[in-house]
């Protein structure tokens, strides 16, 4: 009998990276989901994508919610800082903590329930805002962790478990992030993280909010037979229009594309992000059309994942209120605090 | 590529790496679990059926199960499997009960083993149940052979020895001692026996003929010495001492020689560290005691002066080393090391002076016999070899693998079957869960380091010649060191019907053995594992297609740590956590199954 605990022995030959680190200095504490969730897989990716990124574990904050999602952050990175906060309101607490130091990585984790119900406010306003964060939605069709209630991305007529329809309509993340003006939008599954990885360095390298909602399968209440959100299911409806690769600015891009094939999009780290069109009449940074093609798929079923829309032009949240480069608590008391003689000037303003 | 078959006995017998590389594939794991339960009777019987000699082999064995032992590719030290053995032994209860005896009815086939040695106790250990007259006939006062003779009573004290030898003795066997045999004719010619089993060793020291090695009596076949000092023939050495060699019969002259009275021991290697074919814990263990190992030095010339024995001259060398090998070697000068006693310990070699050349039993070119590597069986039908006789110097628990074979191979031939139709090993599995997260085995990495044996103070030790240095673990120790073992038997069993591709056991794997791939060519598949591949002795897992995706499960055994974990995580119970038992025939199971 153990308490589950992954043991620190390791493969001698594990790859390290530029810090010297290998996978497993990315890991956090030991999973208490279900053994087959797919919220553990995301968090591997996240492990995953961490280490390739050479991210010093410091640099990073963790945020979420409640929900089994929002467990997860206590899984990865356990070197970096973290906020668990009440039941959707994670994107406050990313705002105020983003506004306090924008030297951090800011990585949400938030599920269907989190973010669609109790939380969908917070959300709408955290793209609008455009914070500059990473935002997953891990999205498995119901409230896992109260045991299996519908939750707002449900499609319509899926069944419970115990065999009931969902009589109402979804929310699709993708469609809402694309409405309010998202600038990195994309979808993915747990199951693929030959997808998830890169996109998930390309959200933390991303300006600005960027969503990536992962079908996330849940195995104990909604993996059976009528769920839309299986892993059968997911697997067979899934439909990718754009491969988007993440080549690090350390790196050449050495694969070569036919002319018109790929493009490559420049992150503002000097990172690019390629994209080779799978459905040569999809256009990632054509937000109406975006927009038009989601809905086509799910109108026969598919869902739609990849890197939906890479857009450009909003400014974010730090360009917006010119936010110090450096975080509020290393800044000079006289910096921080003008003092009385400032204050009397603004409020004269006013009078 | 096509699914691994995972129904072939050597599939997972392989994975358990002790056990493969025991040639008598005691199952390790097994009993060391049966030590961490403190059954330590129950733990000598698993060893006893395999190995027979589990006292003894628990002091003295070569372990070549260590070097393979899978802890050692995860960390710097392999489980202490031998001393674990030797737990066993030393906590033990009166056995005696416990073991076969010969039926009440003799078969009617006698067979003569020739030379007590552990190859030809093996041969009456298993052949007296089931109804054989086995009779044992040896040239000395004592049984034993070369652990007797050779190996130091400091290493491997006689009561063990007698007590071990006693068992096959009391199952029923005749043990004739002070009986050599000099003629195999006369022998054969006799017509007593059905059978014969040569089991005489390897008893001829290699010699050097250098200048000056005929005129002094102080110069000594390390055997034949060792032989002498365990016979009380021998009480004395001078106080300089060089020993030529720097293999195991080197280690046991060296340390022989502290113990009659030599001061100054060197031993000459002619090559670096690295070509030394002694166990690297023997030569620890000499060191331990202040022995010299003096590398690069080649032998000349014995310096003899007044018909005395000076010293030995040699060359010392230089060598280019590349890869592990020797491309080149240089002289740098000449020089004389003075000495009272030379031992010569740079070999040994079987030999058959009283084999006369007409019988049917064919030598080859190098006047060694033709014996068939897995019947042991000689070019005259009822004749068959095992041990060091068979094909030159090995180890103990080779004697043993070779009088187990040459047991099954006499019982066919004494049953008139044919003896080149093996029986075939099997390998039975059954599951190890006991609930959610529950195991019947201990599945958490103990990463606790490998125990250490105490031994004798060095002040102790050289008071008397037989005096054990190893005084063994004690239950601390052994606790302790019985948790590191990674239990490779309890195999993980793969369903490929019932798994979802969640990626759960991927992600949990601590050493990332596990890979869910696209099939493609073994080569290119390798390049796709989640970590690299590192060796080719164990094997790469594939299973059929996977329902929804139609990859494929991939596991590579090498690092597997049987954490158990992959198995815990697995919603599906696509993999399980199931002990393997290999079935290694004996000849007892060959006659169970035939009659
Ligand atoms: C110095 C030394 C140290 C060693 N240390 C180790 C060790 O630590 N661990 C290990 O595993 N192995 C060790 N070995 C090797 C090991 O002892 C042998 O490989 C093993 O004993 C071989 O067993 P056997 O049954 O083939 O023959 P042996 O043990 O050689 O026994 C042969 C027997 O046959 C008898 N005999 C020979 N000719 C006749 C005849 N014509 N008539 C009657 N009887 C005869 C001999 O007297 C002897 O008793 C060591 C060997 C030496 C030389
Ligand atoms: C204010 C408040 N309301 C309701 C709850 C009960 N509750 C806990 S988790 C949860 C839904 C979680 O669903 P989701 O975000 O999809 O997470 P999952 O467990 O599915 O990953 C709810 C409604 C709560 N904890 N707090
Ligand atoms: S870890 Fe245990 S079972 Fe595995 S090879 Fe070592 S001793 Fe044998
Ligand atoms: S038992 Fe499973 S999880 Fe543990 S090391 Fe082996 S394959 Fe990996
Ligand atoms: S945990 Fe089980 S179901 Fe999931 S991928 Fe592994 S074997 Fe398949
Ligand atoms: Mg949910």
């Amino acid at each position: 009998m153990s308490g589950v605990v992954k043991p620190r022995v390791e493969h001698p030959g594990l790859p390290r990276n530029a810090l010297g680190l290998s996978r497993r200095a990315y890991e956090g504490g030991m999973s208490t989901l279900c053994a087959g969730c797919g919220h553990d897989s995301v968090t591997a990716a996240i492990v995953q994508a961490c280490f390739e990124l050479s991210m010093p574990p410091q640099s990073v904050a963790k945020l979420s919610g409640i929900g089994c999602s929002s467990k997860t952050t206590a899984y990865f990175v356990s070197g970096a800082h973290g906020f668990n906060g009440v039941h959707g309101r994670m994107p406050a607490i990313a705002a105020g903590a983003s506004a306090a130091n924008r030297t951090l990585k800011y990585l949400g984790v938030s599920g269907d329930g989190d973010s669609l119900s109790i939380g969908l406010g917070q959300l709408g306003h955290a793209i609008r805002r455009n914070m500059d964060m990473l935002y997953l939605l891990e999205n498995n069709g119901v409230y896992g962790l109260t045991k299996g209630q519908f939750s707002a991305s449900a499609d319509l007529g899926s069944k419970s478990k115990k065999g009931e329809s969902n009589d109402h309509e979804p929310i699709d993340p993708v469609l809402l992030a694309l409405a309010l003006g998202a600038t990195f939008v994309a979808r993915s599954f747990s199951g693929d993280k030959e997808q998830l990885v890169p996109l998930i360095k390309m959200g933390l390298m991303h300006q600005g909010f960027a969503l990536i909602d992962i079908l996330s399968p849940c195995v104990t209440f909604n993996d059976h037979e009528g769920s839309t959100k299986s892993y059968a299911y997911v697997r067979e409806h899934l439909q990718t229009p754009i491969a988007a690769d993440f080549v690090e600015s350390r790196r050449e891009i050495t694969v070569s594309y036919a002319a018109g094939e790929a493009v490559s999009v420049e992150m503002h780290d000097g990172s690019n992000v390629l994209l080779r069109k799978l459905d040569s009449s999809y256009d990632p940074t054509d937000r109406s059309a975006a927009l038009a093609y989601v809905q086509e798929r799910a109108a026969i079923n598919e869902h739609v994942t990849g890197l939906i829309y890479l857009g450009e032009g909003r400014r974010h949240f730090h360009e917006r209120h010119n936010t110090p480069d450096e975080a509020l608590n290393s800044l000079a008391f006289d910096k921080l605090c003008p003092g009385s003689a400032a204050l009397e000037r603004i409020l004269s303003r006013y009078r | 590529m096509h699914p691994t078959d995972t129904q072939d006995p050597d599939y997972y017998h392989r994975v358990v790496d002790c056990q493969w590389a025991c040639p008598a594939h005691t199952d390790v794991p097994e009993y060391i679990r049966l030590i961490a339960q403190g059954r330590f009777s129950d733990a000598y019987m698993v060893n006893r059926e395999s190995n027979v000699f589990p006292g003894i082999l628990g002091r003295v064995c070569d372990r070549p199960c260590e070097p393979a032992c899978r802890r050692g590719r995860v960390e710097d030290k392999p489980v202490a499997i031998c001393r674990l053995k030797r737990v066993a032994a030393d906590l033990r209860d009166d056995i005696r009960p416990r073991l076969p005896t010969a039926p009440a009815q003799a078969n009617g086939k006698r067979i003569a083993c020739i030379g007590a040695g552990p190859a030809s106790l093996t041969v009456a250990n298993d052949l007296v149940p089931l109804g054989y007259e086995v009779v044992i006939l040896e040239q000395f006062a004592t049984g034993g052979g070369l652990m007797r003779t050779n190996i130091p009573s400091f290493r491997l004290p006689a009561a063990v020895l007698d007590e071990e030898i006693g068992y096959v003795v009391e199952m029923g066997a005749e043990l004739r001692l002070n009986s050599p045999v000099h003629s195999m004719s006369a022998l054969l010619a006799s017509r007593e026996y059905d059978a014969v089993f040569v089991g005489t060793g390897a008893p001829k020291g290699k010699e050097l003929s250098l200048p000056g090695r005929d005129q002094s009596d102080r110069i000594h076949i390390g055997i034949a010495w060792l032989e002498a000092v365990a016979f009380g023939h021998k009480k004395d050495i001078g106080e300089n001492v060089l020993i030529i060699g720097v293999g195991n019969t080197a280690m046991d002259c060296c340390r022989s020689s502290l113990r009659l009275g030599a001061k100054n021991v060197k031993v000459m290697a002619r090559k670096p560290r690295g070509f030394f074919k002694a166990s690297e814990w023997e030569l620890e263990d000499a060191e331990e005691e202040s022995v010299e190992i003096v590398v690069n030095h080649s032998p000349k010339a014995f310096v003899i002066e007044d018909g005395q024995l000076r010293g030995m001259r040699f060359d010392r060398m230089e060598y280019q080393v590349e890869g592990g090998r020797i491309i080149s070697e240089t002289v740098l000068e000449e020089l004389v090391f003075p000495c009272d006693d030379v031992i010569l310990a740079i070999g040994q070699e079987n030999a058959f002076p009283w084999i006369e050349r007409d019988l049917g039993i064919e030598f080859d070119k190098w006047d060694v016999p033709k014996v068939d590597p897995a019947t042991f069986q000689s070019t005259r039908r009822e004749v068959f070899f095992g041990g060091d006789a068979a094909f030159g110097p090995k180890n103990i628990i080779w004697a043993v693998e070779h009088g187990h074979q040459a047991a099954i191979s006499i019982h066919k031939h004494c049953t008139g079957q044919p003896v080149g139709e093996r029986p075939p090993r099997g390998v039975r599995l059954q599951s190890r869960k006991m609930g959610m997260k529950e195991w019947s085995y201990k599945n958490d990495y103990n990463p606790l380091e490998r125990r250490l044996v105490p031994h004798v103070s060095l002040k102790e030790r050289f008071k008397q010649l037989n005096v054990e240095v190893e005084l063994g673990f004690d239950l601390e120790r052994a606790a302790v060191e019985v948790q590191r073992c990674l239990n490779c038997d309890i195999q993980t069993v793969f369903e490929p019907k019932l798994c979802i591709e969640c990626d759960a056991c991927i992600d949990i794997c601590p050493t990332d053995c596990l890979t869910m791939t696209r099939d493609g060519p073994l080569e290119e598949l390798e390049q796709r594992l989640k970590a690299p591949r590192r060796s080719r002795d164990q094997a790469l897992y594939l299973s059929a297609p996977l329902k929804q995706t139609g990859r494929l499960m991939v596991k590579d055994e090498d690092l597997c740590v049987h954490c158990g974990l992959c198995a815990e995580r697995c919603p599906t119970n696509a993999w399980d956590m199931q002990k393997s038992w290999v079935d290694i025939p004996h000849a007892e199971d060959e006659a169970r199954c035939r009659s």
